[in-house]
């Protein structure tokens, strides 16, 4: 067999590592990224754009806890507003990271261990951003806390039929178990880094977070036992996850909210913009790092298929809340279809639709999946257009309900867009410091897919 | 079963913690672990910069209890979880919304799928960490300094001075004729 990968003869594709390498060359070549490679003037550069961005959203919101929620655009009946939109957008970013590690983990996808680490570390520093908007949305969020139930001295207790209170379970479950899927993965690795840092401070740090890890048998098996549980417990997870932030609108009764088909549109809109987000970072890492040899072409195809595939489902849920909005025969479903292809809105919605259905489908040709230029442009494309349906969600339909005494429309202000920036940059600042400080690809995982990794049992040993 | 006993602190008349014979492939390693648990030592331990399907069988080790841990774990969560709703809605701080019974189970579901997760896969982690004893900040076998590989791209293979079969002259004959690259002594 000329390849050096676990992929069959027959398969023509790219591989998922680049032949010639050994277990050394890839301990070295990404953990030489964290320990070895200097502090260049771009990523210094990069960071203080970043951390300038993070610090604005400081200012953005110390601005708002003196003077509340008023500096935002939202208002009655809008309500809602940026905070919503960004918490739905930002949380559904976070979905591919659990799909790459989890769900691809059990399908048994090999070329998921290139991607799988930076990926959960997306979802986290992505639910992280999310985790700010409905806690800074509440008003007085240094009361959020009353959303947990505790015993207190008020002798009040949440209601658990609240979409809301389902909610604040939804995420903070997957906010911590996404943190110890991608802890407990990190763990080889680190070992790995403990025993090649030269520092004594690096090698401390590295050793406290490898906890002793020695990479026993014993130990292998039942971290795999551990891992493998983990990735079937995050699988229904995550799809339980957009399923509840659907609630959230498909409970109430509003027009366009209240539709049976929110959540697993939902759940496929947040993988189609988590992809989206995957491959907007994992084309300049890349580059920028030199894993090409890791990050082939055959991984950001497989990442723009997903992408096609879920952009066809989300275009799916669109054209049944069309449908529905004509065939329910109820006048304010009809209506919701009128206004947001003729009302204030329109231009936002036909902008949607473009970057949502229209200009993904080029990626049916495969000049387009396997060209990183065209590939990042209609990811970025992606992301703004899954912004945008969550916009309209919001927004169209709280803007304009059953009593026409009651619409009204919704201006952002500079707070609103200084908020959501900054959230921007707080992730990407988070990035940038992670593919310095850990090794962004799982290095343990990547040994495994060498031929040499493969043993066979020797079955004439004598019992 | 339990394999406990392996990490026990050696004796004190006993310097040694065991021997660590090196390999330079997965494969070897596999080999020479069949037959060191062929030859009738029981605490043994292999070491890998990767999980080897069938090494921890290879010594003698086939079991793990991850797996009744998750389930113990996430059958609590599921339980409590739905126990607190039912406790706070029906009898603690019953709220009248719209008419609809108190004790409405469908909407207690997704907290109860929630916590249910969360109590499982917080045991998997714990429980996994726990039954591998770690976090462990000093072991013997890191006193080798060629162990540092164990992390990169070579296999150990140790036979601990606990093993009632061990004898530091016969135990290092064996081991050196399972052609590893070295055979060390691992200081305790």
């Amino acid at each position: 067999m000329a390849t050096n990968t676990q992929i069959p003869a027959a398969d023509r594709r790219v591989p998922v590592i680049a032949p010639g390498h050994t277990f050394s060359t890839i301990t070295e070549k990404i953990s030489n990224i964290v320990l070895k490679r200097p502090v260049s003037l771009g990523w210094i550069f990069g960071f203080l754009i970043m951390f300038s961005l993070m610090n604005m959203l400081m200012i953005a919101l110390g601005y708002l806890f003196i003077k509340g929620t008023g500096i935002w655009g939202i208002n009655i009946p809008i309500g809602w507003g940026f905070a919503i939109v960004n918490f739905v957008w930002w949380i559904g970013i976070g979905h591919a990271g659990t799909l790459i590690s989890a769900i691809l983990a059990l399908l048994r996808q090999t070329w998921r261990n290139s991607i799988n680490r930076f990926a959960e570390a997306m979802t986290l520093f992505a639910v992280a951003c999310a985790g700010i908007f409905p806690l800074v949305h509440t008003g007085r969020p240094w009361l959020a806390y009353w959303l947990f139930p505790y015993p207190n001295t008020m002798r009040y207790w949440p209601n658990f039929r609240s979409p809301l209170v389902w909610d604040v379970f939804a995420v903070s479950t997957y906010l911590t178990i996404s943190l110890v899927f991608w802890f407990i993965g990190l763990i080889p690795d680190v070992a790995s880094l403990r025993d090649r840092a030269e520092n004594p401070i690096l090698q401390r740090v590295y050793g406290l977070l490898a906890m002793g890890w020695r990479g026993s048998a014993r130990h292998w098996h039942r971290y795999e036992t551990a891992y493998l549980l983990l990735a079937g417990l995050a699988t229904p997870l995550v799809l339980s996850v957009h399923t509840v932030v659907s609630f959230d609108f498909a409970v109430g009764i509003v027009p366009g909210w209240h539709t049976t088909i929110f959540p697993p549109y939902f759940v496929a809109g947040a993988i189609y913009s988590g992809f989206a987000m995957v491959i907007c970072l994992a084309i300049p890492i890349r580059s920028i790092y030199g894993l090409k040899d890791f990050i082939t072409e055959r991984h950001l195809e497989n990442a723009a298929k997903v992408m096609l595939a879920t952009g066809l489902i989300v275009a799916y849920g669109y054209g049944m809340e069309a449908f529905m909005g004509w065939y329910s025969g109820n006048k304010f479903d009809s209506f919701l279809l009128w206004n947001r292809l003729h009302g204030p809105y329109r231009f936002w919605y036909a902008a949607l639709l473009a970057c949502n259905i229209g200009i993904p489908q080029v990626l049916w040709l495969k000049k387009f999946r396997v060209s990183t230029g065209w590939l990042w442009i209609i990811s970025f494309v992606v992301l703004v257009g899954m912004w945008l349906e969550r916009f309209i969600i919001v927004v169209v339909s709280l803007s304009r309900d059953f009593i026409t005494s009651s619409w009204g429309m919704y201006y952002p202000t500079k707070w609103d867009w200084m908020t959501f920036i900054g959230t921007l940059g707080m992730f990407l600042t988070f990035m940038w410091l992670f593919v310095r400080v850990l090794p962004m690809i799982s290095i343990f995982e990547l040994r495994t897919l060498l031929p040499e990794s493969h043993v066979h049992e020797e079955t004439e040993v004598k019992q | 079963m339990s394999d406990v006993s392996v990490y026990e602190s050696p004796i004190q008349d006993s310097p040694s913690y065991g021997l660590m014979a090196e390999f330079d492939s997965a494969q070897e390693l596999m080999d020479a672990a069949h037959k060191t648990h062929a030859a009738g030592y029981q605490r043994i331990d292999a070491y890998s910069p990767f999980p080897i399907e069938g090494l921890a069988e290879a010594i003698g080790f086939h079991k793990n209890r991850v797996a009744l841990v998750v389930l113990i774990g996430g059958i609590i969560g599921g339980l409590s979880a739905y126990a607190l709703q039912y406790w706070v809605a029906v009898i603690t701080y019953p709220t009248n919304v719209g008419g609809r019974p108190y004790h409405s189970w469908p909407s207690f579901i997704i907290v109860t799928f929630e916590l249910t997760i969360l109590f499982a896969g917080l045991s998997a982690v714990i429980g996994m960490l726990a039954l591998n004893g770690l976090p462990m900040p000093y072991h013997p076998v890191f006193n080798v300094g060629e162990f540092a590989k164990a992390s990169e791209n070579k296999f150990f293979l140790v036979v601990f001075s606990s093993d009632p079969n061990y004898d530091p002259a016969d135990t290092r004959t064996f081991l050196a004729g399972l052609s590893p690259r070295m055979v060390a002594e691992v200081p305790s």
